[in-house]
């Protein structure tokens, strides 16, 4: 069998870690084997940040090179665009709708390219936007929006056999689990 | 036994657990900082310890080993050139208890200066060199280098890339042994590099790598793989992987986990046997080199590229020429988002201030969160100091008129910035000495440092001063401030009276990291906000930079949920437009 390749994108602080702990649970009680790359020199100070996670039934490489990955999971709606380039024909685009301002922006010297989506849409066949943000507000707490992202990747991906309600439980804190089951149900269920 | 997935740092401090470790020394540094965070949560079997810098770690490391402890110290790749006088001194000395050096390099410079390739100091410091490809790997091999360290009386250099440190594998755990201290030995010979005494040792220890060299031949960290190919392979690290994954099954590869000293024999005899031999790693030619020099053909770094990270897609591309296509483009520009100071963050303020007299300063920047701000030039840890000296005089030779400041953090200034400052006062510069003291080591994810009262394994101990090591250098009222950064008016005090002074002056900014836990406690719930009658849009607070400032339909704008209450764009507005929201 051939690996999967899974692109996670976001800011430093989206809760990216969280979500590929999770994942990486997931897969291995699928059964799999499973590898994940994270690169987080400056993950806290608002720079772009991705993490990388592969899977099959033999995984050698960590990480993922252009032209590489099944799926990109993008947490602020310009890193999915930056990242394009590490999809494979064919792929699949999560992203939420969520904006946030970088560095040129907030400095004026930039502005953010609100109508971004459109042109994604136009170019990769397989795009899923989910307001993951304004879901999880609405069930409460936006911390959560990364677990709706998650609920709508395992439906993307068909990997519904694996215990995710368990692995929920043990990987967030107790007080937050239904909040998490919540949001995990509503992204699946987009 | 189940597996259970853990990064490669995860997965070494397992692995000097597993191998005995007692005394664990460090100094904080990406991709490395991990390990000893971890080796913190076997703070029952194992004593470890931040140390003000990689120097220090690694003597605190040798002494314990040639106590009689097994023993490791961590550290990026540049923390281990600060380390390498102990480090040369361990090759000769040979140990007692163990000795494991941890470095973790940075091809990509993902968070560093360079791409240095430490697998130099192997050879060059007398060390064995293991070169782990994942996580398990990490454990095992680390666990094993105890036993080595010890039968080859070598020092072990565990070489590890950002890629193996920072991702995740499966790992199958073990139990720990090998953690009895052994007698310490009076044994002046061996542990005094006196002139006479290395002389003495050095056959010794040329004598202990031909042994191991032999021994490298059948040791298990080396395995081949032959899969009946006329094309071979020569990998070690990371570099496997993306070997493995391009070709799986299709070539013969021979996979080096002891890179140092290297198996002639075992080189030999799988070079001669290919048709067409590859060399695969990152960054330098280090193996190639050493295969050539053995009289073989081969393909390495005339195809693979020397500069930057490797990844399966470029090593594919290198050699066999198939490109896997970056597939869609999307028009339109994204703009760039680069790592920025935090809301709140004490550095603002100070930058704030400072870059407003940049046009008559000279400003020397150092490593650490404030590497996000504005400065002239950076080097290295402590240079944000020792450099101004020689700036100064520099300046002072063309005629120059402006004035030199230079900064470092708080651990930058207890891990090399005080010997620098010491030179400062020494020649009596006319420069001024910022420590921007937030009160922890915040660019790494917050470790202790000699500054504050808490250690690695949790207790509290005592926090030395940065003022009274200030002031026992020399310095006076005269020429220290001490400022709280986030106060303009103070801090544009303290740096005008910096500036109108002749001679040494320090300014110390004191306002702990808006992140500290306790600090986020204090300021939950206070914000500012924006009385958008008052707003004129003239977008001076904007000019901070801060993440919760934006500007939309011709007002400032904070979002609250970000935003501290530090207060330092009420301070810059004219028109009292920003206001205090929240509980103060
Ligand atoms: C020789 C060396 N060791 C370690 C590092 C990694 N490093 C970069 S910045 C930093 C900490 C700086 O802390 P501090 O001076 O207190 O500044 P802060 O980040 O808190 O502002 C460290 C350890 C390095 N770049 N060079």
């Amino acid at each position: 069998m051939a690996t999967t390749g899974i692109l996670l994108c976001g800011v430093g602080g989206q809760g990216t870690v969280t979500f590929s702990n999770i994942l990486t649970k997931g897969l291995m009680d699928l059964g799999y084997d499973v590898k994940m790359s994270e690169i987080h020199g400056m993950a806290q100070r608002g720079g772009a940040v991705t993490t990388q996670v592969r899977y099959g039934e033999k995984v050698y490489s960590p990480s993922l090179g252009f032209g590489q990955a099944d799926i990109i999971i993008s947490f602020e709606k310009c890193e999915a665009i930056r990242n394009i380039a590490y999809l494979r024909e064919g792929g699949i685009v999560i992203t939420d709708t969520c904006e946030l301002n970088g560095l040129p922006i907030l400095q004026g010297a930039a502005e953010y390219p609100h109508g971004i989506l459109d042109e994604l849409e136009k170019t990769v066949p397989n795009v899923m936007v989910v307001e993951a943000n304004k879901v999880a507000a609405e069930l409460g707490n936006v911390v959560v929006a990364n677990i709706v992202l998650l609920g709508a990747m395992v439906k993307a991906m068909h990997l519904e056999a694996a215990d995710w309600m368990g692995i929920i439980e043990s990987s967030v804190p107790p007080k937050t689990i239904d909040l998490n089951k919540a949001a995990f149900n509503a992204g699946y269920a987009m | 036994m189940s597996k259970v997935i853990m990064s490669g740092n995860e997965a070494v401090a397992r692995g000097a657990w597993e191998g005995g470790v007692t005394v664990a020394a460090a100094y904080p540094g990406t991709p490395s900082t991990e390990i000893l965070e971890n080796v913190a949560l076997y703070k029952d079997d194992i004593y470890c310890e931040w140390a003000p810098n990689e120097a220090v770690a690694a003597e605190v490391g040798l002494g314990a080993a040639v106590g009689g402890a097994r023993s490791m110290v961590t550290f990026k790749h540049v923390g281990m050139n600060v380390a390498t006088d102990p480090i040369f001194v361990a090759g000769y000395t040979g140990v007692n208890g163990g000795l494991v050096f941890v470095d973790a390099d940075d091809p990509g410079c993902h968070s560093s200066q360079n791409e240095q390739d430490n697998r130099w100091y192997a050879p060059h410091a007398k060390l064995a060199m293991l070169e782990p490809s994942d996580s398990q790997e990490c454990k095992d091999f680390m666990r094993d280098a105890f036993a080595l360290s010890e039968k080859y009386d070598t020092a072990v250099l565990l070489r590890m890339t950002t890629r193996v440190c920072h991702s995740k594998s499966l790992v199958e755990l073990g139990d720990r042994s090998g953690a009895d201290v052994k007698p310490y030995v009076y044994n002046k010979e061996k542990y005094s590099l006196l002139p006479a005494n290395a002389l003495k040792r050095h056959p010794i220890v040329e004598d202990n790598l031909r042994r191991l060299a032999e021994d490298a031949e059948t040791l298990p960290f080396n395995k081949v793989e032959d899969n009946g190919s006329d094309t071979g392979v020569i990998t070690s690290g990371i570099s496997y992987q993306y070997v493995k994954e391009v070709f799986g099954d299709s070539v013969n590869i021979l996979k080096l986990g002891l890179t140092y000293p290297f198996p002639e024999k075992l080189i030999s005899d799988f070079a001669s046997k290919q048709k067409t031999l590859y060399i695969v790693e990152e960054n330098d030619p280090f193996l190639e080199t050493e295969v050539k020099a053995l009289g073989f053909k081969c393909v390495g770094k005339d195809k693979i590229p020397g500069c930057g990270e490797l990844n399966s897609a470029v090593v594919k591309e290198a050699l066999t020429g198939v490109k896997d296509p970056s597939v869609y483009e999307v028009a339109g520009e994204v703009p760039s988002r680069p790592p920025m100071l935090c809301a709140g963050c004490p550095h603002r303020g100070f930058f704030d201030v400072i870059s407003r007299s940049h046009k008559r300063l000279v400003l020397a920047g150092d490593i650490g969160c404030y590497g996000l701000g504005t400065y002239d030039y950076s080097f290295c840890m402590g240079a944000g100091f020792s450099s101004t000296v020689g700036m100064a005089k520099a300046l002072e030779l063309q005629g120059d008129k402006r004035k030199v400041l230079g900064m470092v953090g708080d651990s930058t200034f207890f891990h090399s910035g005080v010997n620098g400052l010491f030179d400062i006062f020494s020649t009596q510069v006319n420069v001024i000495a910022c420590v921007l003291d937030n009160s922890i080591t915040a660019m790494t994810g917050h470790q202790d440092n000699p500054g504050t009262t808490k250690n690695l394994m949790g207790e509290d101990k005592p926090a030395i001063s940065i003022e009274a090591v200030v002031r026992a250098i020399g310095f006076t009222d005269e020429n220290i401030r001490v400022v709280d950064p986030l106060d303009i008016k103070a801090m544009q005090a303290a740096l005008n009276d910096g500036i109108n002074h002749t001679g040494p002056f320090v300014i110390i900014t004191k306002r702990p990291c808006a992140l500290i836990k306790e600090v986020r406690k204090a300021n939950a719930g206070k914000f500012y906000k924006v009385d958008t009658e008052k707003c004129t849009g003239c977008k001076v607070c904007i000019g901070v930079t801060c993440p919760a400032l934006s500007f939309e339909n011709g007002a400032a704008k904070i979002d609250p949920a970000q935003c501290t209450g530090c207060g330092l764009c009420a301070q810059k507005c004219h028109f009292g437009a920003i206001i205090k929201g929240g509980e103060f």
